[in-house]
């Protein structure tokens, strides 16, 4: 078992800066998701990892050994492919043993671990047939197959099921989880989706723009975003980010203003401490749209805010109905039980947890 | 009934089927138009010289008689050797094989370490080495001639195995480049990571994949290098001539009596070999490419 530590990783493709300084620290045994949006340097940094591209400056160790020049077939990992990379020619017997034969392996040993992987993914009944003769869910058990026989170090994913149809994903999201807490590998796994991510880490590396953002646990990640960035790609709907201004008369409170008349949100005794000095100024309020619900939503004892707001549109999701509203000039979500909706147009009374409100500075987008 | 099942959803009327009779009276008019010489030439081999100068030339033949491609074959006279073809036909095979074999080869490779391999400057060579596929022939005759002399290859077959070979790369490249850009990179990176190196990835895994192109290059290579004449007369001498030498000089001799039937015979034998090659690589082409798509 080994961990991964990147140590000021930069990488450059000629003048374009994709990965600009990044330190990471994995430890052995954890599930790290790399999540971010396209072009952010997630699947660069994971072939960094893999060796696949050539480190600009930096180090990279996996275990106790220093990798930045040892080539990818001797780094003791394996990687699944978002395209999922199955040799076609070969069978997908053939497939999984492709790695052994390379690596001289004896023929008893190849057949032993290849009935191990195909019995753990339930693909045996597939070993003769050709990767064109298979699902994408069969392609994509192939192709971590593929990766199991290796018996690695480290393994990789790169963005593994974003080309599978949405129940597929889910099931195969659980298949990957289960593989996880029983084979306990070090694992990185790359992908755009915040769901993904969330279910599946133990701990995950929000990325922007060749930069971690944050590095921490899904909880710590969605319920203490450090900035605007983290706040909005993190959760879905993601969060309702309303612009208003730090009023103080008695108690702290927070004005939003916009063509329906203005609203001040009471803050909570903890929130109203970091706004102190800044009484007058501009500031960002981060609400989730599930601590904008209906009335008796909260739990008691939480300090539940009431406003009043027209509905623009009503999007039912089945276990709850997400009310599209707008609040200081921009779009905003609430989520209610299906119940509870009334019509398009109508006014409707939102009350919210401001325990739950986040506070960000408008010009850093930092988090207070 | 019929039409519905051709899977095209067409008008039915008087005019539509006029205009279906005259489209096929045209394309019927271009098939005759491209398949009359053949079938003059063919019949014409198979006549006699006495009914070629009193019979008419689209006649059909009255007695069949297979004398003009036996001596076509073996005792026409090329030059002031009276061998017939055969000699030369070999000359061509030896020519042929290696040329096609190297520079497919060589063309695979070249195509798979310009997309997978990417070296700095890998376009500028790619677009240096197209430049090559738009060269005339004629330019190249004297350097040529000098580069075959200074190694020794001058007017032998070996020299134009050399010639064809490197000549042909610019397409072969061209080819396989145009393949390999299409198989994802995904696929050599994860052969890296199984362990497999430059040749093993080539060999195991992308030349399998290329089955296809592989059978695109060699009937190119093989009809351009069959076909060619001026390489052929620039670089070989007497014995050494390919088949289409040869058959200028059964066909433009100037002394005796013209004997038609044995031109045409001479023609069709070597015009042969490119069309087996296109009959049998091109069903396995077609075969090729109908499996994987009944496969995914």
């Amino acid at each position: 078992m080994a961990g991964v530590k990147l140590d000021r990783v930069w990488k450059k493709f000629g003048q374009n800066e994709v990965i600009k300084g990044i330190d990471l620290e994995i430890a052995p045994g954890e599930f790290v998701v790399l999540v971010g949006p396209s072009g952010c340097g997630k699947s660069t940094l994971l072939n960094l990892i893999a060796g696949l591209e050539t480190l600009t400056s930096g180090d990279i160790r996996i275990g106790e050994q220093q990798v930045n020049d040892v080539p990818p077939k001797d780094r003791n990992i394996a990687m699944v492919f978002q395209s999922y990379a199955l040799y076609p020619t070969k069978s997908v017997h053939r497939n999984i043993t492709f790695g052994m034969e390379t690596r001289h392996i004896g023929h008893q040993e190849q057949e032993q671990a290849v009935s191990e992987v195909t019995q753990l993914l339930h693909i045996e009944q597939l070993l003769e047939r050709k990767p064109g003769q298979l699902s994408g869910g069969q392609r994509q058990r192939v192709a971590m197959g593929r990766a199991l026989v290796r018996k690695p170090d480290v393994f990789l994913f790169d963005e593994p099921l974003s080309n599978l149809d949405a129940k597929l994903r889910i099931e195969m999201r659980t298949e990957i989880k289960k593989l996880h807490q029983r084979l306990g590998k070090t694992t990185i796994y790359v992908t755009h989706d915040q769901v993904e991510a969330m279910t599946l880490a133990s701990r995950i590396a929000v990325m922007d723009n060749g930069h971690i953002r944050q590095f921490g646990s899904p909880d710590d990640i969605y319920e203490n975003p450090v900035d605007l960035f983290v706040a909005g790609f993190m959760g879905s709907p993601s969060m309702n980010i309303v612009r208003g201004r730090v009023l103080k008369n008695g108690s702290c409170g927070i004005e939003v203003t916009d063509g329906e008349g203005a609203i001040v949100f009471p803050l909570p005794e903890a929130l109203a401490g970091k706004v102190a000095e800044r009484t007058g100024q501009e500031i960002v309020l981060g609400l989730r749209p599930e601590i904008i619900t209906h009335r008796g939503a909260h739990a008691p004892g939480s300090n539940v805010f009431a406003f009043e707001r027209a509905i623009d549109v009503i999007e039912p999701t089945g276990p709850d109905t997400m009310l599209v509203f707008t609040l200081g000039g921009s779009e905003a979500i609430g989520r209610i039980r299906p119940g509870e909706a009334v019509a398009v147009d109508q006014p409707y009374r939102f009350q919210v947890n401001m325990d739950k409100a986040k506070l960000f500075d408008p010009a850093s987008g930092i988090r207070l | 009934m019929s039409q519905a099942q051709s899977g095209i959803v067409r008008r039915q009327g008087p005019r539509q089927i006029a205009l279906r009779i005259l489209l096929f009276a045209v394309l019927g008019l271009f098939c005759l138009y491209y398949l009359i010489p053949l079938a003059v030439m063919i019949s014409t081999s198979l006549k006699s010289l006495d009914e070629i100068r009193t019979g008419s030339l689209i006649s059909l033949p009255h007695e069949i008689s297979l004398d003009a491609w036996s001596k076509a074959w073996s005792s026409a006279c090329v030059g002031v050797r009276c061998t017939g073809l055969e000699p030369y036909m070999w000359n061509s095979f030896l020519m042929v094989v290696p040329a096609v074999l190297i520079s497919t080869f060589l063309g695979a490779i070249n195509g798979y370490a310009l997309t997978k391999w990417r070296f700095p400057g890998a376009n500028v060579i790619f677009a240096l080495m197209l430049f090559g596929a738009f060269i005339p022939f004629q330019i190249v005759l004297l350097p040529m001639a000098r580069t075959l002399g200074y190694f020794g290859l001058a007017g032998s077959v070996y020299g134009l195995v050399f010639v064809h070979t490197v000549y042909g790369l610019a397409f072969t490249t061209l080819f396989f480049r145009n393949f390999f850009v299409s198989v994802s990179d995904g696929i050599v990176q994860a052969a890296k990571i199984d362990g497999a190196g430059f040749f093993p990835i080539f060999f195991k895994l992308m030349l399998p994949m290329a089955l296809p192109t592989i059978v695109v290059s060699v009937i190119w290579q093989f009809t351009q290098i069959w076909n060619d004449f001026l390489f052929g007369i620039a670089f070989t001498v007497g014995d050494s001539n390919p088949v289409t030498v040869a058959l200028n000089n059964i066909v433009a001799t100037s002394t005796g009596v013209k004997e038609y039937n044995v031109d045409m015979a001479a023609a069709i034998i070597a015009g042969l070999p490119t069309l087996l090659v296109y009959v049998l690589a091109g069903s396995y082409f077609v075969r090729g490419l109908s499996a994987g798509a009944v496969k995914g």
